[in-house]
């Protein structure tokens, strides 16, 4: 069946109507006669905003392992309609998605859910040890085409075996994606953004500098070694200072940061509330702010969700106990709208979550500009609408949802994966 | 107030009527019979998520003295290594019908945590590194006893701040109950962002001891634990009495009736010399029989009313 979405505007430039045919891509017209054979469904989009169906470069799906925290099914719902095409799903699953064999599994499962492009993360170390390097070529070359490795949840701290991997990745054009966490100066028990919240309140402390000396290195290695480094979530204005130098000695590095860094904050921490337990922590305003402005500015690429599900006994300890993490692909682009002001504008929110993700994971078909020939993965946005989130709704299996109760302005309306209507109307289709 | 989960919680004539029910039980403890009956019937549960000696015990006979059923439990090592997670353990334990809940836990903020999951009253017997509300109250209360009001007098506070929940309830209590207080440590012993903390709160930081001992009408030594040399906070424990201990040469520099505290268990030596521990000024002993009357104080706050409204 072919697809027609009349009057969005694309990208908040004109409005046109979009063509998709048959075969999911988007044309520029229909082919005479494309009603009569199979038929032709209109998505009214009258005062919407055409974006090229987002992508978020860090994805934790769960499965394997978790299934009761999310799937690879309920994590695609809930990237469906959060207004994705494609999710790149970490590897820190059990077991970790250090061979191709895992990574063709968790491909195979997103294929069997058939909502989003489901592109496994490869581990950079056998199970995530951080000591020997995972069989990254065999993940490049398999069905998964691997591009992206990352270690998330926990830092490549050992320089050699970083080196080595941004080395052995420029073989397939892959990428690293770290975790910057010196664990000598942020260990396990690190929670809290180390400053005078965490000084009040008693909590081990998560001190910036602990990225920032990370990403100083990382780009010195990618720099040594010709390679491409990723920074993910990227939280302190100290990175940023960092990744701005970097790009202009015209270092391969990108970086992204994570909805909840852009908006909320350390002193949130003040109730205790685990919800608000992630890694890196929150940080105070001045981050915040700078974050904003990097991400405006173009220093930092991407913004990416983290969504990282957890069962609701997983989160039900004491602050230092609960599990790292929080639920982001369903809010990502209403949150970006909210924070960013009217200088940002539609076309740079489909630079940061879609575009950029796109070209940083290799994708292709994603990330383009709604033209004839591309595949047919479009979210069309209101941008007119306010909510307020409601934990209950999402679709997601677990429910550590930070953005509970706050009105966020804009919402994804309808997305289209591969010319295939998966949300219609703010529900799954 | 339904729970004691911090000092934030008391206004300052709630602690003063805490002191005065304090006196009146610190003369229960003189009589033969030390029995009250006002908590007959309820229950307490002092649930220890850490080894504790002194509070424990503390809590178990305020508890014994006012004629409520005092249950202890142990559940060392954390809940989520069991496989249960905190609020299962809690509710579990009030599930037997609990009115009293007396929690002490390695974790900052796990008697919060816990006061939004069950019915019953919960004091912070100390969260990890957050707070420890009765051990402020006790030791504000011993030296009113000793100094009388505390407004405007000077107390300081040496040792190590950044881990020490004693540090940071007592810093709360003693600032709000009018008096100066000075923190000394080490520069890595003391809590991030302690500057902007501290010029909001209104006390003084420093790092040299012997600038601020002669000035000082109180002094509290919190205890140093070993472990944190092999943590690099301090090269040595010699190093650390030399620069931060209360010894008998420091003694000299003290006004000979401001008291010194210690909330136990001291580390003869390191952070307090024997001389310091033992001199007739050392309200030590006295903060423990003071530390009964107080919890009795607050069980009987937290407690008893409930009776009467029911």
């Amino acid at each position: 069946m072919s697809l027609v979405i009349t009057g969005a505007s694309l990208m908040g430039g004109p409005r046109k109507d979009l063509y998709v045919d048959d075969a999911g891509r988007l044309v520029g017209e229909l082919p005479a006669g494309a009603g009569r054979s199979r038929g032709v469904e209109t998505l009214d989009a009258d005062g919407l905003v055409a974006l090229p169906g987002l992508v978020d470069l860090h994805t934790h799906l769960r499965e394997p392992g978790r299934e009761d925290a999310e799937t690879v099914l309920t994590g695609s719902r809930a990237a469906a309609v959060g207004g994705y095409t494609a999710v790149l799903a970490m590897a820190n699953t059990t077991p970790v998605t250090d061979t191709a064999e895992a990574a063709i599994r968790v491909w195979e499962l997103g294929r069997e859910a058939g909502l989003v492009d489901v592109v496994p993360v490869g581990a950079v170390t056998k199970g995530l040890a951080g000591e020997e390097l995972a069989e990254l070529g065999l993940m490049a070359r398999s069905r998964a085409r691997v591009r992206v490795f990352s270690d998330d949840g926990r830092c490549v701290h050992d320089a050699r075996v970083m080196r080595r991997a941004l080395e052995y990745v420029k073989a397939f054009g892959g990428v690293v994606s770290q975790h910057a966490q010196e664990p000598t100066l942020a260990g396990p028990a690190a929670c809290c953004h180390e400053g005078e919240v965490s000084g009040r309140l008693g909590l081990p402390g998560w001190p910036g500098i602990a990225e920032e000396v990370i990403v100083a290195r990382d780009v010195m290695l990618a720099r040594h070694t010709g390679s491409r480094v990723h920074v993910a979530h990227v939280s302190t204005a100290g990175s940023v200072e960092v990744v701005r130098w970097a790009k202009a000695q015209g270092i391969d590095v990108t970086a992204e940061v994570t909805p909840h860094h852009l908006l909320l904050t350390t002193d949130l921490l003040t109730t205790f509330d685990p919800t608000y337990k992630v890694n890196p922590p929150l940080r105070p305003e001045e981050d915040v702010k700078v974050l904003r402005e990097a991400l405006a500015d173009g220093t930092i690429d991407a913004v990416a969700t983290d969504h990282a599900p957890h069962a609701r006994h997983d989160k039900e300890h004491a602050f230092v106990d609960a599990a790292f993490g929080m639920l982001g692909l369903e809010t990502a682009l209403s949150v970006v709208r909210t924070v960013m002001d009217e200088t940002f504008t539609w076309a740079d929110v489909a630079r940061v979550m879609s575009q950029s993700p796109a070209r940083i994971a290799r994708l292709d078909g994603h990330g383009g500009t709604l033209s004839p020939g591309e595949p047919g993965h479009v979210t069309l946005v209101d941008p007119t609408a306010s909510v307020t989130v409601d934990r209950d709704d999402s679709v997601s299996l677990s429910r550590n949802n930070p953005w509970h109760g706050r009105s966020l302005t804009s919402k994804v309306v309808h997305t289209v994966y591969g010319g295939r209507v998966t949300v219609r109307d703010g529900a799954l289709a | 107030m339904k729970h004691l989960l911090s000092i934030d919680d008391l206004s300052v004539d709630l602690v003063q009527e805490i002191f005065e029910t304090a006196a009146d039980m610190h003369d229960v403890q003189t009589r033969e019979v030390k029995k009250l009956p006002a908590l007959r019937g309820r229950t307490v549960v002092n649930m220890f998520f850490e080894d504790s000696t002194r509070t424990r015990s503390s809590f178990e006979i305020a508890g014994k003295w006012l004629s409520a059923d005092v249950i202890n439990i142990s559940a060392k090592g954390s809940s989520a290594s069991k496989g249960e997670s905190l609020r299962d353990t809690v509710l579990t334990v009030c599930a037997m019908g609990v009115d009293g809940l007396v929690i002490r836990h390695p974790a900052s903020g796990a008697a919060r945590q816990v006061s939004e999951w069950v019915d019953a009253s919960v004091v912070n017997a100390g969260d990890g590194m957050h707070e420890h509300p009765t051990q402020a109250l006790l030791d504000a209360y011993t030296l009113q006893r000793r100094l009388g009001s505390l407004e405007g007098r000077h107390v300081a506070i040496i040792g190590d701040l950044t881990h020490s929940r004693v540090f940071r309830s007592n810093v709360k209590l003693l600032t709000k109950l009018g008096a100066q207080v000075t923190v000394v440590a080490p520069p890595t012993l003391m809590p991030s962002g302690i500057e902007p903390w501290s010029k909001e709160a209104g006390f003084e930081t420093s790092y040299d001891v012997d600038a601020v001992l002669p000035d000082a009408d109180a002094v509290m030594m919190l205890r140093v634990q070993r472990e944190r040399m092999s943590g690099g906070y301090f090269p040595s424990a010699r190093e650390y009495t030399v620069g931060y201990g209360l010894t008998k040469d420091r003694l000299a520099l003290l006004k000979p009736d401001a008291p010194i505290c210690h909330p136990g268990p001291m580390n003869r030596g390191l952070e307090i010399a024997a001389d310091a521990a033992d001199a007739a000024q050392s309200v030590v002993l006295e903060q423990v029989s003071s530390g009964l009357a107080v919890r009795m104080a607050v069980l009987y706050h937290l407690l008893a009313g409930e009776e009467g409204s029911a």
